[in-house]
């Protein structure tokens, strides 16, 4: 079991995975809809030279979970932006999230820019959200759940609106950071939204070996 | 969903849960009480404000939820949904003379705000459950509801989702249209973006220690009446006394200081007024003229093109936003009108 940090964000409390020290710049993971953090370092970020760090999102793994829920992906930013604030002792960071938090990845990219050197979008739950406009979907109660992840994260992240404009927005943000291209695709499934994303100017397209390879050298 | 709310964090009054009614005040009605309201509520020093007849709160999905009500509770339910910033009792005038009418008046606070429990997580689906929390609490049968401001936008899209609950619905200045966003370049809109996304993170970082600020009763009014330039101040004052707390260091607003103005998001306000169509129950709006910082900025011609079938739209002259507060009666009037036109009365209902 990794080292854990308990952060508050409001009323709810995050828990930051210690996977790994180094030195240098902090790798932050962020896990899908549903899914908590790994207790180990992924094979996949075991070259990275600085300490490893995982979040559980509010309502999954370790952290609080909420009643009456009221999700939205603008919160898990928040929860994200907690983790980054608990890291600036290590400087600016560099992001990977899977599913739903590469979106979330994204927006922290964007949101707090300065404080961001490069954020990795790769497959997972929660990845493609939900439309891009105005829906017929209507509203249910949902009995709670003993273990998380909470049901109302569950149901209410997946249908979360995600218009490609908004999420292009962040990737102009990031562009503060000083980087040519501070946002990594390396997710092989496409949703509008990433999609748009993709095309626009300082996005790379890589797989996350290479785009790790590239942030770390940064 | 009528179990006891246990563990509640309270703030202010304390409301007894939904299987302890509040008793209703003993007190006979004040002399300068709405004409007809019901016999027995508690005098208020504003003129015609009436404080609600029974109070209580609902477990609604683990949030303690307060209720407010004017009436029989034998009458036919009438549901009023309040906007944001506001509360229940910012109905206290308007609500009795809908109580009046015969009408079982219910209102609730939304999470975070008036009485109701703060949450972990506040959201528009969040609202939504809880409103159906309440409406399931009274009946399972279609009622009139009524909406103010974010309660009137919140309603268009719950009677829209599901219609069955809906007999009738009124919106008083409550349809969004499109953010009044000055013409700047996209550049430049992008930076506006991010002074909107960083300072509402900045906002979230400091959210578990803050707390609102305290003053007098009137530092509080006149704050208040900075947002609400057009409501008399003693109507303000009348606010603080249902809608803020007492401590050693002075008043504060009871609604969770987590809570800010603004903030963003991929929802665009525009989107609310294309659900109204569709609507299938007979549609009141009633929007004011004059244009106020807590407003949409909704305009009549706006609105016109998107009304359902056989709706209506009614503009008062010279009233802000908060229409129901600054012409009580007019508003009052046309809302029951409305009801009696298409072949509801609480009235008759109610003395069943």
């Amino acid at each position: 079991m990794s080292d854990v940090t308990m952060l508050t964000h409001n009323r709810v409390q995050l828990a930051l995975h210690h996977l790994s020290e180094g030195t240098g710049r902090a790798l932050l993971l962020l896990h899908g809809l549903g899914e908590a953090s790994p207790v180990v370092v992924p094979a996949w970020a075991a070259a990275w030279p600085g300490p490893v760090r995982a979040l559980d999102f509010t309502g999954h793994g370790r952290s609080t979970v909420p009643a009456g829920g009221g999700y939205s992906a603008e919160i898990m930013l928040a929860d994200a932006d907690a983790a980054l604030a608990a890291l600036a002792e290590h400087g600016p960071i560099t992001v990977v999230g899977r599913g739903l938090g590469a979106y979330v990845a994204l927006m922290l990219a964007g949101a707090r820019a300065a404080d961001v050197r490069g954020a990795v979008l790769c497959d997972g739950p929660g990845l493609a959200g939900g439309a891009i406009g105005p829906t017929s979907q209507s509203f249910v109660a949902l009995p709670p759940r003993e273990l998380p992840p909470d049901p109302y994260a569950l149901f209410e992240l997946s249908r979360d609106l995600r218009p490609p404009d908004y999420a292009t927005l962040f990737v102009r943000l990031a562009l503060d950071s000083g980087l040519d291209e501070p946002i990594a695709v390396a997710a092989k499934v496409r949703p509008p939204w990433l999609a748009a994303v993709a095309e626009e100017v300082g996005v790379l397209n890589a797989t996350v070996d290479e785009a790790l390879a590239t942030f770390a050298a940064v | 969903m009528r179990n006891r709310v246990t563990g509640q964090r309270r703030r202010g009054r304390n409301l007894a849960p939904m299987d302890e009614p509040t008793p209703p005040p003993s007190a006979a009605a004040p002399p300068d009480a709405t004409p007809g309201a019901t016999p027995g509520a508690t005098p208020s020093v504003f003129p015609g404000a009436v404080s609600p007849d029974r109070e209580y709160l609902l477990d609604a999905g683990g949030i303690g939820i307060a209720v407010h009500e004017w009436g029989s509770e034998q009458a036919d339910p009438l549901f009023l949904v309040h906007g944001g910033f506001d509360f229940a009792r910012t109905y206290d005038v308007f609500a009795p003379k809908l109580a009046a009418a015969g009408w079982r008046v219910v209102s609730w606070d939304q999470r975070g705000h008036g009485d109701s429990e703060h949450a972990a997580l506040y959201s528009w689906d969040g609202d939504l459950r809880d409103a159906m929390a309440v409406m399931d609490s009274i009946t399972q049968y279609p009622a009139p509801v009524i909406g103010h401001s974010k309660g009137g936008s919140l309603m268009i899209q719950l009677a829209d989702a599901q219609p069955f609950r809906f007999s009738h619905l009124v919106n008083l200045d409550g349809i969004p249209y499109k953010r009044r966003i000055p013409d700047v370049s996209e550049h430049e809109r992008t930076r506006m973006a991010a002074g909107e996304i960083t300072g509402w993170l900045d906002h979230r970082r400091s959210t578990a220690t803050s707390q609102r600020k305290p003053g007098t009763l009137e530092e509080l009014a006149r704050r208040r009446g900075r947002m609400n330039p057009r409501l008399p101040f003693e109507w303000l004052c009348h606010l603080v006394t249902v809608g803020a707390f007492e401590s050693e260091d002075g008043w504060r607003w009871k609604i969770d200081p987590s809570m800010r103005f603004g903030g963003f998001g991929p929802w665009r306000p525009e989107w609310t007024i294309t659900r109204l169509p569709g609507l299938p129950m007979p549609f009141l709006g009633i929007l004011g003229r004059e244009q106020e910082e807590m407003g949409w900025g909704t305009l009549p011609h706006h609105v016109y093109p998107y009304l359902p079938l056989g709706g209506r739209c009614e503009v008062l002259e010279d009233v802000g936003h908060f229409v129901h507060i600054e012409q009580p009666d007019v508003v009052a009037g046309m809302v029951l009108d409305f009801l009696e036109a298409s072949g509801a009365s609480g009235a008759n209902r109610g003395a069943a």
